[in-house]
C-alpha cells in the first residue's frame, strides 16, 4: 500500500454501506498514531486534520489570538524609566546584562528573580494539569499554537482534509507545484517573522525593526532570526505532531500530575458502546451512541482516536468533542459522547452511579500551597530589595600599611549600585574606631567623602582610613571592627557595612 | 522489488530477517530509527563542507587552510584590536589629559585604575607583590615614603626611565660602599648606625652617637641631608622615618653603610604605550601614597 491508500481504501464494502448513519459519511481517518499502529521502523504517516467547528475550535482560534498577540505585541510596548534607561517594556538587554520586566529591573546578581519565576510557572503546570489534565499542551503550548497556524495555512492553499489528500495522491501537475509552493512559502514566512518578532525582545524594537530592514542590523539578530524561522518551519510545518509524540518530555510527566479525579477529554464508553452504523428507523435501545463516523478520528491533529481512551499522544485539545458534538445534534442524540470528564466519573458510570467533580482534594490544595508560598518569599524578596548595594572588601596585600608619621592606613575597594532611576550622592563616614579619618581616592583631598553615582550604575571607589600612631597603639587588639556608613544625601538614609580595622 | 521478495519473516518475532545468517542464527532486520539515520547523513555532508571551509586536513608542510581561512589565532587578535578600538575613545582622552587631572573624571579614574591594575599585575607585581606592598628591598607603593617623590607626574617619570637602569634618562644615585672601599672603619659604621638609629630616637649608646654625628655630617649629610631626612632629588632615603626599605635593624643599617645600596627598577618607556604608563602612574598614586 502507499502512503495515501491507507487514507482512501473504504473499510466496508459499497458506498451505502459506508454510511455511518443516514446523511452522515463515515471518514476514512485511520488513528495513524495510536500506540497500536504506530511502528518505529516505518515511514511517518502524514496526519490531515481536518477543520473542526465548535465551542472549543472558538476557544482555540481566540487562544492563537491571545498568545500570538502577545508573542508579536509584547516587544513593542514602551514603559517609562527615566532618561537614562531603555523605555521598552520588555527587554533583555544583553550588552548592559539588564533584564527590563515593565516595573521590574533585574540585574544578573538578581537572577533568582526568574528562577523564582520559573518555579511558580512549574507549580500553575503542576495545578492547572491535576484539574483539568493537559491544557498547556491543547490550548497554549507553543508547538500547538504554531501548528495550528501552520495547518491552517495549509487548509488555506490546499483545502480541507480531503482535498489536501487528494492533492497529495494526484500527479504533479502546475496547480499542484503552486499549492504546495504557496503553503510553503508562507510556512517560512511565518518562521521568518516569528524569528523577527523574537530578536524584538534583545534590541530596542523601533530602532532592530529599522536595522533589520536597511540591512544595518548585528550579525547575531538575522543569525538569531534565521535560526527561529527555520525551526519554526520544521516544528510547526513538518514535524508538528511528531514533537508532541516522540520530542516532548511533558506527555511523560504529566502522568504523575494527573489522578482519578482529573477532568480529562474522554470517550463516555459507557454511552457509546456497542458502537456502529445506524440505519434509518433503527431504534436507540440496546446499542450504544456511538456510529463509528470517525469524525473525532478527523479532526485529530495528532492522529490518534479518542475512543481508545487516555493516551500519552492526545494533547487533549478538545476538537474531538467539537466534531463529535456536531455529529450528535444531526442524529439527534444528546452532546457530550465525548467530553471533559474525571475517570473516576467514568468509573462510576459504569456501575450505575456517578461521582460529583472535586476540585478541591490534596493535589491540587498542594499545588496552589506551593504556589502561594513561592509567590509570597518572591513578594517578600522583592519588597525587601534594596535599591542600594554595597560591598566593602579590605585591602589583602597588604592589610595595614605604617606611614611615615608612624600613623597606620588601611585601604578598602568600596562598591555601590545605585538601582534607582536617578543620580545619588553618598557621604561616607566611619564609626567604631576613634579617631579614624575617612578618604576617597577621586575625591579631592580636603573635601568631603561624597561620590556620586549615576542612574541605574555600579561605581568603585577607593577608600582611605587612617589613623594616628597613637590612637592605634590605644586599640584593644591587632584587628577590631570598622562600620562604613553610606548616607543618601538627599533622603538622609544610612546604610552600614561592617569590615575590620587592622593595625601591626 | 525482487530482493524484498527473497527475503523472509521471522516466524517467532514476524519481523523481516536480513537473509544473513551464522550458524543457524539468524539476523532479524532492526534498522536505525529514520531521523537517526539522517541526522547522520546530515553530519556527513556537513563535514564535508567543515574540511572545505574549516582548517581539517594535516599535510607534510602543515594543514589545510580551508576557504575561510579560520585561525582561532587571528580571531583572539581581532578581539583584542576590536575591544582597543572600542575603548579608543577613553584611551585618547587619557592621552589628551594632563596626568593630575584624570583622577577628577569619575569615567576617567575608573579606566585608568582598570587599565593601571591589570597592567600592574601583569609587569610590577613580580617585583612590588600583588597589592604593591613591596618587599625587602622593593618599596612599599601603599606608604607616603617616596624616594624620588611621590606625585603623580614624579610616579609616572619613574616608570618611565626607570631607577640606576639603562635609560639615559634613568634616575640616578649611588649609595657608596663605605666598609669594601674602605672609606670608613668598622668602628665607624658601627658609630654612624648608632647615630642613624637616633634619628628615629632608638639608639642606645650616646657616645657613639656622638662620633658617628660627626661622620654622617662629613659622608653622608650631602645627599640625606643635614637633618638625615632624605633628598628627593638624590633620590636618598629618609632615615627618621619608620619605613626602611633594606630593614631597621642596626645591623641591617650597617648592612647598607658597609656593602652600599643600589637597587634598580627597569625603565618601561617603549615596552608599554604612553596611555597605559599614564594608567599605571594613576593606579600607583592611587594605592594610597600618592602626594
Amino acid at each position: 500500500m502507499t502512503k495515501v491508500d491507507a487514507y482512501i481504501m473504504p473499510e466496508g464494502g459499497s458506498a451505502s454501506a459506508n454510511d455511518a448513519a443516514p446523511g452522515i459519511e463515515r471518514s476514512d481517518a485511520k488513528a495513524i498514531n495510536s500506540r497500536g499502529e504506530r511502528d518505529l521502523y516505518a515511514k511517518r504517516q502524514w496526519v490531515y486534520p481536518k477543520l473542526a467547528r465548535g465551542n472549543f475550535r472558538n476557544l482555540k482560534w481566540l487562544m492563537m489570538a491571545l498568545t500570538l498577540g502577545v508573542y508579536y505585541v509584547l516587544p513593542w510596548l514602551r514603559w517609562n524609566r527615566g532618561p537614562d534607561l531603555p523605555d521598552q517594556a520588555v527587554l533583555l538587554d544583553m550588552a548592559n546584562n539588564r533584564f527590563f520586566f515593565f516595573f521590574l529591573e533585574i540585574w544578573p546578581q538578581e537572577f533568582y528573580y526568574v528562577t523564582g519565576l520559573l518555579v511558580l510557572a512549574a507549580l500553575g503546570l503542576f495545578f492547572v494539569t491535576a484539574l483539568a489534565g493537559r491544557v498547556w499542551c491543547g490550548y497554549s503550548c507553543p508547538q500547538t499554537v504554531w501548528t495550528d497556524l501552520m495547518v491552517t495555512i495549509e487548509r488555506f492553499w490546499q483545502g480541507d482534509r480531503n482535498d489536501r489528500i487528494r492533492l497529495d495522491a494526484s500527479p504533479w501537475t502546475a496547480s499542484k507545484v503552486f499549492k504546495k509552493v504557496a503553503t510553503h512559502i508562507s510556512w517560512l514566512l511565518v518562521g521568518a517573522l516569528t524569528g523577527g518578532a523574537l530578536v524584538f525582545y534583545f534590541r530596542d524594537a523601533p530602532t532592530l525593526a529599522r536595522e533589520l530592514l536597511t540591512g544595518t542590523a548585528p550579525a547575531i539578530a538575522y543569525l538569531f532570526l534565521g535560526i527561529f524561522a527555520v525551526t519554526t518551519y520544521v516544528l510547526g510545518g513538518i514535524a508538528r505532531e511528531q514533537v508532541c509524540i516522540y520530542m516532548c518530555p511533558w506527555p511523560r510527566i504529566q502522568g504523575a500530575m494527573i489522578d482519578h479525579e482529573t477532568l480529562l477529554v474522554s470517550y463516555q464508553v459507557q454511552r457509546g458502546e456497542p458502537r456502529g452504523p445506524h440505519k434509518k428507523g433503527q431504534p436507540w435501545d440496546g446499542r450504544g451512541d456511538c456510529i463509528d463516523c470517525k469524525a473525532c478520528v478527523a479532526v485529530c491533529p495528532t492522529g490518534i482516536d479518542i475512543r481508545d481512551g487516555s493516551q500519552l499522544e492526545c494533547i487533549q485539545c478538545a476538537l474531538c468533542i467539537d466534531a463529535c458534538n456536531g455529529i450528535m445534534d444531526k442524529i439527534g442524540r444528546p452532546r457530550g459522547l465525548v467530553a471533559y470528564s474525571t475517570i473516576a466519573h467514568q468509573e462510576a458510570l459504569v456501575i450505575g452511579g456517578s461521582s460529583p467533580l472535586k476540585l478541591i482534594r490534596t493535589r491540587t490544595v498542594l499545588y496552589l500551597m506551593l504556589g502561594c508560598l513561592v509567590a509570597a518569599i518572591m513578594l517578600a524578596a522583592y519588597t525587601r530589595r534594596s535599591e542600594l548595594e554595597i560591598n566593602v572588601l579590605h585591602d589583602r596585600s597588604p592589610p595595614y600599611v605604617r606611614l611615615s608619621d608612624g600613623s597606620v592606613r588601611n585601604a578598602y575597594t568600596v562598591k555601590i549600585l545605585n538601582k534607582v532611576h536617578e543620580p545619588r550622592t553618598f557621604l561616607m563616614t566611619v564609626n567604631g574606631v576613634d579617631g579614624a579619618k575617612i578618604e576617597i581616592i577621586g575625591v579631592e583631598r580636603g573635601g568631603k567623602p561624597e561620590v556620586t553615582v549615576r542612574t541605574d550604575d555600579l561605581r568603585e571607589v577607593r577608600v582611605l582610613v587612617t589613623l594616628s600612631r597613637d590612637n592605634a597603639d590605644a586599640l584593644p587588639s591587632t584587628s577590631v571592627p570598622l562600620d562604613l556608613t553610606i548616607h543618601d544625601t538627599t533622603s538622609n538614609k544610612a546604610t552600614a557595612r561592617r569590615t575590620n580595622f587592622q593595625r601591626p | 522489488m525482487s530482493e524484498k521478495k527473497n527475503r523472509e519473516i521471522d516466524a517467532f518475532t514476524g519481523v523481516e530477517t536480513t537473509g544473513h545468517e551464522w550458524d543457524g542464527i539468524k539476523e532479524l532486520n532492526k534498522p536505525l530509527p529514520r531521523w537517526w539515520i539522517w541526522t547522520f547523513y546530515a553530519c556527513i555532508v556537513w563535514s564535508i563542507g567543515y574540511w572545505v571551509v574549516y582548517p581539517a586536513w594535516p599535510t607534510p608542510d602543515g594543514y589545510t587552510k580551508g576557504l575561510w581561512n579560520y585561525s582561532q589565532r587571528a580571531v583572539v587578535t581581532a578581539e583584542g584590536e576590536a575591544a582597543r578600538a572600542a575603548q579608543g575613545a577613553l584611551r585618547k582622552q587619557i592621552e589628551a589629559t594632563p596626568l593630575g587631572d584624570i583622577r577628577k573624571n569619575q569615567d576617567l579614574l575608573r579606566f585608568a585604575m582598570a587599565a593601571g591594575n591589570a597592567a600592574f599585575q601583569t609587569n610590577c607585581s613580580a617585583c612590588h607583590g600583588r597589592g604593591g606592598q613591596g618587599f625587602t628591598g622593593y618599596p612599599n607603593l601603599n606608604d607616603d615614603d617616596w624616594l624620588w617623590g611621590g606625585s603623580v607626574e614624579e610616579i609616572q617619570k619613574t616608570i618611565l626611565y626607570g631607577v640606576r637602569s639603562e635609560h639615559k634618562d634613568t634616575r640616578s644615585s649611588a649609595m657608596p660602599r663605605y666598609g669594601l672601599d674602605k672609606i670608613l672603619t668598622d668602628s665607624n659604621i658601627d658609630d654612624v648606625s648608632e647615630y642613624v638609629l637616633s634619628l628615629s630616637k632608638r639608639s642606645t649608646d650616646p657616645k657613639a652617637v656622638e662620633s658617628g654625628a660627626k661622620i654622617f655630617g662629613e659622608q653622608c649629610a650631602s645627599c640625606h641631608g643635614a637633618d638625615g631626612k632624605g633628598i628627593v632629588e638624590q633620590g636618598s632615603a629618609n632615615l627618621t622615618d619608620g619605613i626602611w626599605l633594606y630593614g631597621s635593624s642596626k645591623t641591617a643599617i650597617m648592612e647598607s653603610i658597609r656593602n652600599g645600596r643600589g637597587g634598580q627598577m627597569p625603565y618601561w618607556t617603549g615596552r608599554i604605550d604612553p596611555m597605559t604608563i599614564k594608567a599605571l602612574a594613576v593606579y600607583v598614586h592611587s594605592l594610597g601614597g600618592g602626594k
